[in-house]
């Protein structure tokens, strides 16, 4: 058996929802680990603070990015966010979320935004590899863990001709191994916590060579900082909340019973 | 298209398979049900455990994403657990329940099922409005109460079910929400979840007057949930859940019979299109 080839590494992350400060800490990590390439699977603005400056530090690194829901809407000053809600409540924060990003974000990265490319395919060591941002047939489709079977996710696989999907779109990461050996990878979101009570950034890294290795790295960064700068502009306090404690207290009501039960609310 | 032709909506692909798994037995007697049914009430039949594994097996190879079991009242079938334990293993499994038959053993084996799965299991819970008056008033009387109760005994055990809420009116979703939630919490529900619905005009809740889908210049083929589910019963494939107990609504007897596109001609089309509600948790 031949020993394993040193593989590429990727480093992947979505939902930066203007996260800027655990943008600079996880692009520090993927750069000291060596990551030979970093990909963003888009929603730039909404949530956080002074969505311009998330904006900016990724495209001075130069990381390409796929085109959010939020990035479409926001570069296009449409009339809400088309994060998929459904829930008053949940509609009610994204309102004012999306309001704030539209509201702050400069005409020159609008144009930016509404450019970015839908859908990145790349093929590293013979996979073809497909990153979006909801899924490889809507921009907005939540893919939960818990409620994307096998079958359907070998489907998304056969329907796009890939042989690894990089998404995001739901928030919360987790990745698969399908019977047929290909691969679904939720990046879960960089801005926001993972619902599990770490105030603190995640994304994912990719070692391709003979096979794929995927893992979820956990970066913390200055996330009290970064609170005192929403209350600074007067974001929701729920936001706020969540920046601190790692719980997530809105958008809940799209969110599956297995992943909610992990949460606190 | 002609001025007067009605849409036809393609299934773009199979994301839900509904299963009338208790076909029209249901305990309840609701004026507004719109599948009209009732305790003796039998048109459509139980669909066994062997041919829900049939069904889900034709649904497989289509790459269907996840499973609806519906009714009647799905507790009334006496395999229920063991078919939803089979389904499970092959994708995410809701139950649309009016909540008044969750006994304690049967919540302590939705506990476990939902704990061993590599799948969500939903339970969804229909409450008609905040107040029991106006849920008795179409379920009868106790009904609210019980309702209540079986959600209580669900949250103790761990299990997160949703409640599917009925709005009437023109009153402001938000504000309505809230209410519900807090009306809900009071109940002894700490984590309430909501799915809110409109009132649908067919069965026993058609108001009768015909409006249809003909001649819409704009038909947006995503919209529809029938773009997306087919639903299966004791008398056959059909379009979706809502026209089960529509002649029109039957599409063949198989799976493979009813792939191909439908004719948006109902007056539940009519509700789903303006709303753009889906039957679906989300």
């Amino acid at each position: 058996m031949p020993a394993p080839s040193a593989g590429t590494r990727l480093a992947v992350f979505g939902g930066v929802y203007a996260n800027h400060r655990a943008l600079r800490a996880v692009l520090d990590d993927a750069r000291a680990r060596g990551a030979a390439r970093t990909f963003c699977l888009g929603d730039l603005g909404g949530f956080g603070p002074h969505p311009d400056r998330a904006i900016e530090t990724l495209r001075e690194a130069g990381v390409p990015s796929v085109r959010g829901n939020l990035d479409g809407t926001v570069g296009h000053d449409r009339p809400d966010c088309a994060c998929g809600y459904c829930d008053p409540r949940d509609l009610h924060f994204s309102q004012r979320s999306f309001d704030y990003a539209v509201a702050r974000t400069s005409p020159v990265h609008k144009a930016w935004l509404r450019d970015l490319p839908e859908r990145i395919t790349l093929t590293i060591a013979g996979r073809r590899l497909l990153l979006c941002h909801g899924s490889p047939r809507r921009v907005n489709e939540f893919l939960w863990e818990s409620t994307c079977s096998d079958d359907f996710l070998e489907w998304l696989c056969d329907d796009s001709g890939a042989d690894v999907i990089l998404c995001s779109h739901t928030g919360l990461h987790w990745w698969r191994t399908l019977p047929s050996g290909r691969q679904v990878i939720n990046a879960g979101a960089l801005g926001r916590p993972a619902n599990d009570g770490r105030a603190i950034a995640w994304y994912a890294e990719l070692e391709i060579g003979g096979g794929i290795g995927v893992s979820f790295r956990p970066v913390p960064y200055d996330h009290e900082a970064l609170a005192r700068e929403m209350e600074a502009e007067g974001l929701p306090a729920e936001f706020i909340a969540t920046i601190r404690t790692g719980w997530w207290t809105t958008c809940l009501e799209n969110m599956p019973a297995r992943e909610r039960a992990r949460g606190r609310f | 298209m002609r001025a007067d032709a009605v849409p036809e909506q393609p299934l773009l692909h199979l994301d839900a398979l509904w299963i009338q798994v208790a076909g029209t037995r249901c305990n309840l007697a609701c004026t507004h049900c719109f599948v009209s049914c009732g305790p003796d009430v039998d048109r459509l039949g139980l669909l066994g455990r062997a041919q829900v594994r049939e069904r889900v097996a034709e649904a497989r190879p289509l790459g269907v994403r996840e499973f609806y079991f519906t009714g009647g009242e799905p507790f009334l079938h006496p395999e229920l657990l063991e078919i939803l334990a089979d389904t499970l293993a092959v994708g995410p499994c809701t139950v649309l329940t009016n909540g008044t038959l969750f006994t304690d053993a049967r919540i302590q084996r939705l506990a476990r099922l939902s704990a061993e799965s590599r799948y969500a299991l939903e339970l969804r819970v229909s409450l008609d409005g905040e107040r029991a008056a106006d849920h008795d008033a179409f379920r009868g009387p106790g009904s609210f109460e019980r309702t209540l109760d079986g959600l209580r005994r669900c949250a103790a055990a761990g299990l997160l079910p949703i409640v599917t809420v009925t709005r009437h009116g023109d009153d402001d979703p938000l504000a309505f929400a809230e209410r519900v939630a807090a009306m809900l919490r009071a109940a002894g529900l700490p984590r309430p979840r909501l799915k809110l619905l409109p009132l649908f005009r067919l069965g026993r809740a058609d108001a009768g007057a015909p409006e249809t889908l003909a001649g819409l210049t704009d038909f947006d083929p995503t919209r529809l949930q029938c773009s997306g589910c087919r639903a299966v019963s004791s008398a056959g494939v059909h379009v979706c859940p809502l026209l089960v107990d529509e002649p029109a609504g039957r599409m063949g007897d198989r799976l493979a019979d009813a792939l191909v596109p439908f004719p948006v001609s109902h007056s539940a089309c009519v509700t789903c299109w303006v709303s753009g509600v889906t039957c679906a948790n989300v």
